[in-house]
């Protein structure tokens, strides 16, 4: 208040007020269980349409089933990585806390999904391909992909202080994020001068639609259960670091 | 400018009096080169035939192995400090270091690598594109090195790090050095590969100053 009555004191916007880290744990907390709820109904649904009520490939048989599983976690593990480049700006265009709380949060997931989708791809390859793994283009620059979430990783957990542990990750995370689509081209390019033929195509052909609907179910399955986790894993870190806070004045001896 | 001279000349001048580092990485690459062969076997035709790949993972691992003393020697003894008080952008004082490593490390390297070609068997031609495809990719090398430096130099253990974080970026760099090299698509492919080598050296040269310079101020602070 200033002498003439009038509050003038800076009101923060709608988005800092959501934005700021103990609103955040509030207004998020409600939405974990109906996240969590909905997406294991989709992960049910999901599942009974993938093992009960979709027909076998007539080449693949039953293993085209893995695709259920394989094509939603190789699209979390490029969304998730928008994510983390899209909290790096954040982190350093507003030095926002709560940024620096999601990149931090969303790399594990990140390297998790990427994991899984490397796993089931080469479950599936193995029957259909007869390989574990092929140096194809787009298996090999998922691997890279795993690398680089991994080196992320490693630096989180490289620093001791956090606050400057975001702002250098983040840096890396956006030339990371300029150069995923060089090596993406690069390394199609080196394939396909190894192998001219390409042993299967990717887009293949125009999926029926009872492929199609499990396929969906899954997906937002999935990325309804890293949206949940993401939150759970942002939550959680919130708190680590207010008992990190805690602590430190504890050895202060001041009292809060 | 002047200032921009005067990092290079002090890099250089530290580097060549520094107890012979130049000649251990130099060492080193021979080394690693020289080594492959009791791996894999003294077969002539397949030595000649993995000799591009050989010396350009030696290069590489020689210039990785370079990274720890670009930036860390100076944040110890505090010349790092005094670049971010002067009066000249922490991005220039990179691109000298950059250009500082690049003559210190790769460029020993080049000229050694006759050596590793007479060892490996490789013939004439092959062995003159692989000399162009060094000195078109390196630069790239030392760029993305810089960076990976840059990130790490704020840790106190974070001389590994530094590799692990690079070695994924780096990847263009190595498809595109050898497959210039080694025209297995016909020698289109390879024209159009030395190309795209020399594109990542010049977008790597002109990006990765500012971004280093960033995590330096920033890990700084």
């Amino acid at each position: 208040m200033n002498l003439n009555g009038i509050d003038d004191t800076p009101k923060m916007s709608w988005w800092n007020r959501l934005a700021h880290p103990g609103q955040f744990l509030s207004w998020t907390r409600p939405l974990i269980w109906p996240l969590t709820a909905v997406s294991a109904a989709l992960f049910l649904l999901g599942l009974w349409f993938a093992f009960f009520n979709s027909p076998a490939d007539y080449q693949m048989g039953d293993t085209v089933r893995i695709m259920y599983v394989h094509v939603p976690t190789a699209w979390l593990s490029q969304f998730v990585y928008a994510a983390m480049a899209v909290s790096a700006l954040g982190t350093l265009v507003w030095r926002h806390p709560l940024a620096d709380v999601s990149m931090k949060a969303a790399a594990p997931l990140g390297a998790v999904f990427t994991a899984m989708a490397l796993f089931t791809g080469s479950m599936w390859g193995r029957p259909t391909w007869g390989t574990f793994w092929e140096w194809d283009g787009r298996m090999t620059s998922t691997l890279i992909l795993l690398f680089i979430y991994l080196g992320i990783i490693a630096l989180w957990r490289a620093f001791d202080d956090q606050l400057r542990a975001a702002r250098v990750v983040a840096v890396f995370t956006l030339v990371g994020a300029v150069n995923v689509p060089i090596i993406k081209f690069s390394v199609d390019w080196w394939s396909t001068l190894h192998q001219p033929a390409s042993v299967f195509r990717a887009d293949g052909p125009t999926m029926p639609g009872s492929l199609l609907t499990p396929l969906f179910v899954m997906f937002f399955a999935f990325t309804l259960l890293f949206v949940t986790l993401q939150l759970l894993a942002m939550h959680t870190e919130i708190r680590r670091r207010r008992l990190v806070t805690l602590e430190r004045r504890a050895v202060r001896g001041e009292t809060t | 400018m002047s200032g921009f001279l005067g990092v290079l000349r002090r890099e250089l001048r530290l580097s060549f009096a520094g107890g012979g580092e130049v000649l251990t990485l130099v060492l080193f690459f021979i080394i690693v080169g020289a080594i492959v062969p009791f791996a894999i076997g003294p077969d002539r035709a397949l030595l000649a035939s993995i000799a591009p790949g050989i010396i350009w993972i030696a290069a590489f691992l020689a210039m990785l192995l370079g990274l720890d003393r670009l930036f860390r020697p100076d944040r110890e003894d505090g010349t790092l400090v005094l670049y971010r008080l002067a009066d000249m952008s922490m991005a220039s004082v990179v691109a000298a270091k950059v250009i500082a490593h690049w003559l210190t490390t790769a460029l020993p390297l080049i000229i050694a690598s006759p050596f590793l070609a007479m060892i490996l068997a490789m013939d004439g031609p092959t062995f003159a594109r692989t000399v162009v495809s060094l000195l078109l990719g390196t630069p790239a090398l030392a760029a993305f090195g810089a960076f990976g430096a840059a990130i790490t130099v704020a840790i106190r253990r974070g001389g590994l790090l530094a590799p692990i974080l690079i070695a994924p970026l780096c990847v263009p760099v190595l498809i595109f050095g050898v497959g210039a090299i080694a025209p297995l698509g016909g020698p289109d492919q390879a024209s159009s590969a030395m190309l795209f080598l020399a594109a990542l050296s010049l977008m790597a040269l002109a990006l990765s100053p500012f971004a280093a310079a960033l995590a330096i101020d920033w890990g700084e602070e």
